[in-house]
């Protein structure tokens, strides 16, 4: 049913110049990394990209020792206006290079470039902004007149959002005097090594920001070295309950932002147009690769045929492929152990009795890829209405009630976001009161700023990041 | 001086709002501290944990969806109650801590206005912790703190009264709901406590307090799957490394404990609550 077919618009990649092997930022400086080193590979082509260096833990320990000395010397020290000028800059220089950023996260990561370019690059820049900011003023977060960084800060983060994960860890460290060791996820390094070219052009001092490549070796190898303070992890809850184990028995603080099963709730009076579009950005926002996706849609029975249909309409428009085409809503799977893991839980939901549904057209065939997927007759009970399969995967249930759409909706081990579409305000606020989730969109979803809290309930992890509750988290009682 | 012969009483479980004994039929001999014989506590077992939570889960969304006016004023009545148990406490006090009359009572008196303090805490938490967040874009978006749920509480084994009240109070201001596990060689004051509460207007279930070793029960706890958080106060060194490796297979908050059991008597500020409190942001478009 296509009126008019879209010209290809592909962004160009000249903008950018990937270099054939990246060392690890280490006290200001590219250096060797003593591990096997990695590729890392564009999942909508699988083309190699780059090598990458792979920290080992002698690796993560020169890390941890430059930090350490420049938290001590340099970055503790100083003067906190001094320390908000840097972050300024960082964020200016985000602003700058945007379209460099933008380029290389969606050749690394396989998102669409509007989403890299609309989203993850700006929402990054304007995390160092808000938090550069609140460098100088401190005394102001709540924890007396004159609160302390934590020291040396460990930050493991995820390969959905690569360069927004490391803003939202790397701009309140640094906001709250903590220097940082951060090791980005292995399929998606390349932003956070280019960010490490913005630290070095920001002229921030050496060892404030090291960045260490690597797998999860080399994660564990920063939560778990004895002379990091804080450790920050985005991730699955499975690694979550590693750490947080890990880190039992010592002084470390800990913040854990990881998995979910987002309901997202459409009432009988909802405008169901608006509720599609936002169900649809809620689980295909960057391939349902994310962990706050409204994977879970619950819809009040009454509606449920009339919802169902205009969403397969509105999916049967989305463009599946080139991430670097300016038209494609949807792009690659990350990487095929994703794409595995996807498959292996769409195939359980289809054993398990539930309906699916897929719109016509053709995947590349080069790269990952997996079409938008609706599942039907799903009860509570199927892995595929409990299991994050962080992937382009909607799981329909129905209620009648609104107290059963909240006893569905908090039916789940997780509790990180949720959804709520109906034009009645008394009724939204009381279904959001009565959510066990960090996050609730309402009339809206996957909205994000950093002035804005994020962070889960339950299973979905502990610790905000985002306003004055997130920088807490950076800081400790004076 | 009276020759009647005294009384004595039953020293039981608190459950539910009702005092069992242990379902275990286990007690244990409560010494004072020159080591004369006091009473036969309870000793509470898996089973009493395993009640306490189900009690602690089932008053859970009355006590948390109450008014933050209504629980300050229910924990208020709680300390005066206190006050007029003040001398119970103080005999307790002192001969659990070994303390003089007036330093018993000085605990004491400390003890009751702690537990005004936090009473005060339960409809300014929203205006401290939360706010209204200036997104850049039209949206009204604010954030809330909320309970986290169940909460075991490993109480202070020293301080029976004043450190029980300082670990107590914030889980039940934040609305909480608590499973407490008293000090084991001086439970007396946690028992009175738990009269106190059954006779105030605290609902059954949202206190409930056990008296035994928190070295046996903390570990069913710690990995109980309705149990939302854990305060390891009365713990130490390799017992609470393990009760926190432990609640990481469910993810629980967890309140550490120290070194040296603190000095209960210093300004608590808000560290016992806010590990028991999450953040909860709502977003709503603006536009016509």
């Amino acid at each position: 049913m296509t009126f008019f077919e879209y010209a290809p618009a592909p962004e160009s990649r000249s903008v950018v110049d990937v270099r054939p092997s990246y060392g690890l930022f280490v006290d200001g400086e590219f250096t060797d990394g003593q591990g096997a080193p990695l590729k890392t590979v564009n999942p909508a082509t699988d083309e190699v990209l780059s090598e990458i260096a792979v920290g080992t833990d002698a690796d993560v320990d020169r890390a941890v020792r430059a930090a350490r000395r420049a938290f001590t010397r340099v970055w503790g020290p100083m003067r906190p206006a001094d320390r908000g000028k840097y972050l300024f800059r960082i964020a200016r220089l985000l602003q700058e290079r945007a379209r460099e950023f933008a380029v290389l996260e969606t050749l690394d990561n396989g998102k669409p470039i509007t989403e890299s370019r609309d989203v993850d690059v700006p929402q990054a820049a304007a995390h160092f902004f808000y938090h550069a900011g609140w460098a100088d003023k401190l005394e102001h977060v709540g924890l007396g007149a004159a609160p302390r960084p934590h020291g040396v800060a460990g930050q493991v983060i995820p390969w959905n959002f690569p360069l927004m994960m490391l803003a939202w860890k790397v701009a309140p460290a640094l906001a709250a005097g903590n220097t940082v060791v951060l090791k980005p996820a292995e399929t998606t390094p390349l932003t956070a090594l280019l960010f490490a070219e913005v630290c070095q052009q920001a002229d921030l001092p050496p060892g404030v920001v090291n960045i260490v490549t690597g797998a999860g070796d080399t994660g564990r190898a920063v939560v778990e070295h004895p002379d990091v303070d804080k450790v920050a992890f985005t991730g699955s809850t499975e690694v979550g309950k590693q750490i947080a184990r890990s880190i039992a028995g010592t002084s470390k603080a800990l913040t854990l932002e990881l998995g979910g099963k987002a309901a997202n709730i459409v009432f009988d009076d909802a405008p169901v147009d608006q509720a599609v579009e936002g169900i649809v950005r809620g689980i295909f926002f960057n391939q349902g690769h994310v962990c706050c996706a409204g994977s879970r849609l619950l819809v009040q029975e009454s509606v449920h045929d009339e919802v169902v249909a205009a969403l397969q309409r509105r999916i049967g428009t989305l463009r599946v492929g080139d991430p670097m085409d300016k038209n494609t809503d949807i792009g690659a799977i990350n990487s095929p152990e994703q794409l595995a893991r996807i498959r292996e839980l769409v195939g359980i939901g289809e054993a398990e009795g539930a309906h699916l549904w897929q719109p016509d057209g053709d995947l590349p065939e080069r790269g990952n890829w997996f079409k938008p997927t609706v599942f039907t007759d799903v009860s509570p009970a199927h892995r595929i209405a409990r299991d994050e399969v962080f992937g382009p995967v909607l799981s329909v249930l129905t209620f009648r009630t609104p107290d059963e759409a909240v006893a569905k909706a908090n039916n789940s081990l997780y509790g990180l976001s949720a959804g709520i579409w109906s034009e009645k305000g008394s009724r939204i606020l009381s279904v959001a009161n009565q959510l066990r989730a960090g996050v609730v969109w309402a009339n809206t979803f996957n909205q994000f700023d950093p002035t804005s809290p994020f962070g889960g309930y339950k299973q979905s992890g502990h610790g905000r990041e985002g306003g004055r509750i997130g920088l807490r988290a950076y800081l400790k009682e004076s | 001086m009276s020759d009647r012969l005294a009384v004595r009483k039953t020293y039981k479980l608190y459950v539910g709002g009702t005092f069992p004994r242990s379902e275990s039929g286990r007690t244990y001999e409560v010494a004072d501290s020159r080591g004369r014989f006091v009473a036969n506590a309870a000793r509470a077992s898996r089973k009493d944990a395993r009640d306490a939570v189900v009690a602690a889960r089932g008053a859970f969304g009355k006590w948390s969806g109450a008014t933050a006016y209504n629980r300050g004023q229910v924990l208020y009545r709680v300390a005066e109650v206190m006050e007029g148990r003040a001398a119970q406490f103080a005999d307790e006090v002192a001969a659990g801590e070994g303390l003089s009359a007036t330093k018993a009572r000085a605990a004491v008196d400390a003890a009751i206005d702690r537990w005004v303090w936090y009473a005060g805490w339960t409809d300014k938490l929203a205006a401290v912790l939360g706010g209204t967040n200036p997104v850049a874009g039209p949206y009204f978006d604010f954030s809330i703190p909320e309970p986290s749920g169940v909460v075991a509480v490993l109480a202070p084994q020293r301080s029976s009264l004043l450190g029980l009240v300082s670990v107590l109070a914030p889980v039940l201001a934040t609305g909480c709901t608590a499973v407490v596990v008293s000090s084991l060689d001086r439970p007396l004051p946690a028992i009175t406590l738990s009269e106190v509460l059954a006779t105030s207007d605290v609902p059954g279930g949202v206190a409930n307090l056990l008296t035994g070793d928190a070295v046996e029960i903390g570990p069913w706890l710690a990995e109980h799957a309705d149990v939302d958080g854990i305060d390891l106060a009365g713990t130490s060194g390799a017992v609470a490394m393990e009760l926190e490796r432990s609640a990481a297979g469910t993810l629980k908050r967890v309140l550490r404990t120290t070194a040296e059991e603190p000095d209960w008597t210093a300004d608590p500020g808000l560290h016992r609550m806010t590990p028991f409190l999450e953040t909860k942001t709502v977003w709503h478009p603006i536009g016509l």
